[in-house]
């Protein structure tokens, strides 16, 4: 097939038929355009009648499918789960749903493109390329109207006129500015605090108990939200966001930032969960190097030694909350965090 | 007897003697064994301690030390309790095969027997997690949503949300849970082996840890269900995206290429 194709574009098969000029000894002469060549089904009637059949097969087939689309919509429930080999367990709702729906609309395509290439008329249409410059009369029409245009609309003499026309047309986009404003509140000092505060118990995520010391064992991961924090609260996300917190357990000696010491209790240290770079929640925490991995962009920071950034883009060091215990022996928090937590913004300082 | 001893040479005498020197023992041991019953436990624990530090001796005094006080090559056992064992040899974890990153999950080498019997031998070094019962880790009745929750809130951030597993830093990584058994799943978390975080009954209690092993099951096993069908090991929108736009763009465009290849010309007349 692909050989009778490539024939088919020899020069020499084309050289008779299209009666371009020919110049004897000139290797570079003008080819012209090649012969148009029909297909078989502009020859042969049968041939375009099967070609016909074919394209309405394709469209009847897209039809079948979409009844069988709207079939398994009515028919499969939604929870049953078969297995079809090679995709495993699968929804057979979906599975019939996404079937259907690419047969239909497939066969649309196939139809389509096999009507085109087949039935449609398929003569070639040169279109010759010509100047894009227009010509020099149509040109200098052009410019002379143009001029006596501005010189009637007075434009250069009226100069009131021209500079009120610049000043309305530099204001009118200042009232978009100002609709920017609704986009929502400025911040404010919202940036700077988080729902901790001293006196507040941490709560166990997983429990929502507060918890004591004795609960966390030394290479033990828990994460803690400030007392009052409950999950149906409307501004749980609000809060969270920013007082997300992570308690792990050093022990004292390993623990080498000195302030950091301070600020726990019997080496349990408690950091802020969100990332100081771009604010992804960050929590993936080796116990026995007490790194800990931002699954963003892979800032690591050593939760023994002040949080400290070792590895990645973030800035600075996760905030640290300090923590003591109350005199019922739960964890309690001693203030909020005395910096921003999350990424830095122009303020912060 | 005279018949018995021209006999005595026959290539299956051996054989007969030891079968009934087999027999007389386990018949005198039947006769005297069946002593009083804490007796016997008190000495099968014993036993199995005795049994646990000669295969401790063989194969982990080199890295953990002959006393399980840990060497520079490897950390001290004592207080790390009967569920790390667990955890550590039945995983085939340990013994460990070489130094590096993270020691992977690969053929187990002890029986389950000697397993225990190492065990009870670290168990005694000092207090530890003991080795969870069938009614602990057992998800059956728990609550899958729940598990999902604690899940995403306590180790998705490594373990990926269906626990398909993630990197972690130089070369470490949390491996995948597909198929683990809900025993050593209990296990690491009540542990936390090599770099996980331990995660234990006081800050999550047995019926969470049980709720996050029916939430496993549920999404991670090759029971469970995925409805969109060829899920691309489960990795999220990248791999997905990956996938659609290198082979399902890539289809689109050989399609075009074969449509626009193949001409609709009849043979030349």
């Amino acid at each position: 097939m692909s050989s009778q194709e490539n024939s088919e574009s020899l020069p020499e098969a084309q050289a008779p038929a299209h009666g371009a000029v020919e110049h004897a000894g000139d290797p570079f002469a003008d080819p012209g355009l090649p012969a148009h060549k029909p297909r078989i089904q502009d020859i042969d009637e049968r041939a375009a009648k099967r070609s016909e059949r074919a394209v309405a097969f394709l469209f009847f087939l897209s039809m079948v499918a979409t009844i069988g689309f709207i079939a398994s919509y009515v028919i499969f429930p939604v929870d049953k789960i078969v297995f079809i080999f090679p995709f495993g367990h699968v929804s057979v709702l979906n599975f019939a749903l996404g079937l259907t729906l690419g047969v239909a609309l497939f066969c649309i395509g196939a139809g389509a493109v096999h009507w085109a290439r087949t039935l449609m008329s398929d003569v070639e249409m040169p279109a010759e390329r010509h100047e894009i410059a227009a010509p020099p009369e149509v040109k200098a029409q052009v410019l002379a109207d143009f001029k006596q245009g501005a010189a009637e609309s007075g434009f250069g003499r009226r100069k009131l006129i021209r500079n009120t026309m610049f000043g309305a047309l530099a204001m009118v986009p200042l009232s978009g500015v100002m609709l920017l404003r609704d986009l929502g509140t400025l911040p404010e000092k919202k940036l700077r605090h988080t729902m901790w505060s001293k006196g507040k118990a941490l709560i166990n995520m997983n429990t929502n108990e507060p918890l004591r010391p004795e609960d966390l064992l030394v290479g033990s991961l828990t994460f803690a939200k400030p007392e009052g924090l409950e999950e149906d609260a409307e501004d749980f996300q609000t809060q969270i966001a920013k007082a997300a917190l992570m308690l792990v357990r050093i022990k004292p000696e390993d623990i080498k930032d000195k302030r950091e010491l301070e600020w726990s209790h019997q080496g349990i240290v408690a950091y802020s969960k969100i990332c100081t770079h771009v604010g992804c929640p960050i929590s993936l925490y080796e116990q026995q190097t007490h790194h800990v991995l931002c699954p963003c962009h892979q800032s690591t920071f050593d939760l023994s030694d002040g949080a400290r950034v070792i590895f990645g883009p973030a800035g600075h060091a996760l905030p640290q909350l300090r923590i003591g215990v109350n005199d019922e022996g739960y964890l309690e928090a001693l203030g909020d965090f005395d910096e921003p937590v999350g990424p830095a913004f122009w303020e912060r300082g | 007897m005279k018949k018995l001893s021209a006999r005595r040479r026959h290539p299956l005498a051996a054989v007969v003697v030891l079968l009934l020197a087999l027999a007389a023992t386990g018949g005198l041991y039947a006769a005297f064994a069946p002593a009083g019953k804490a007796q016997a436990d008190e000495t099968a624990q014993s036993l199995a301690i005795d049994e646990g530090k000669k295969l401790y001796s063989v194969g982990c005094a080199s890295c953990h030390g002959t006393g399980g006080q840990g060497t520079s090559d490897g950390p001290s056992l004592v207080g790390v309790g009967a569920a790390a064992v667990d955890f550590q040899v039945g995983t085939g974890r340990m013994p460990a095969q070489q130094p590096g990153a993270q020691v992977p999950k690969k053929k187990v080498i002890y029986s389950q027997p000697e397993i225990d019997q190492l065990a009870a031998y670290v168990a005694s070094l000092g207090a530890g997690p003991s080795v969870p019962t069938d009614s602990q880790y057992n998800p059956s009745g728990a609550d899958i949503a729940k598990g999902g929750e604690l899940f995403r809130t306590n180790c998705a951030q490594c373990h990926n949300f269906t626990g398909e597993g993630g990197a972690l830093t130089n070369g470490k990584f949390a491996p995948s849970l597909e198929d683990v058994d809900p025993k050593h799943i209990y296990e690491a978390m009540q542990t936390g082996p090599q770099n996980m975080p331990s995660f234990p009954d006081t800050t999550m209690p047995q019926k969470q840890k049980q709720d996050i092993i029916a939430y496993l099951h549920a999404v991670n096993s090759d029971q469970s269900a995925s409805p969109g069908g060829l899920k691309l090991g489960g990795l999220g929108p990248v791999s997905e995206g990956l996938f659609g736009w290198i082979f399902g763009l890539g289809a689109l465009i050989a399609v075009a290429i074969w449509v626009a290849a193949h001409t609709a010309k009849a043979k030349k007349s």
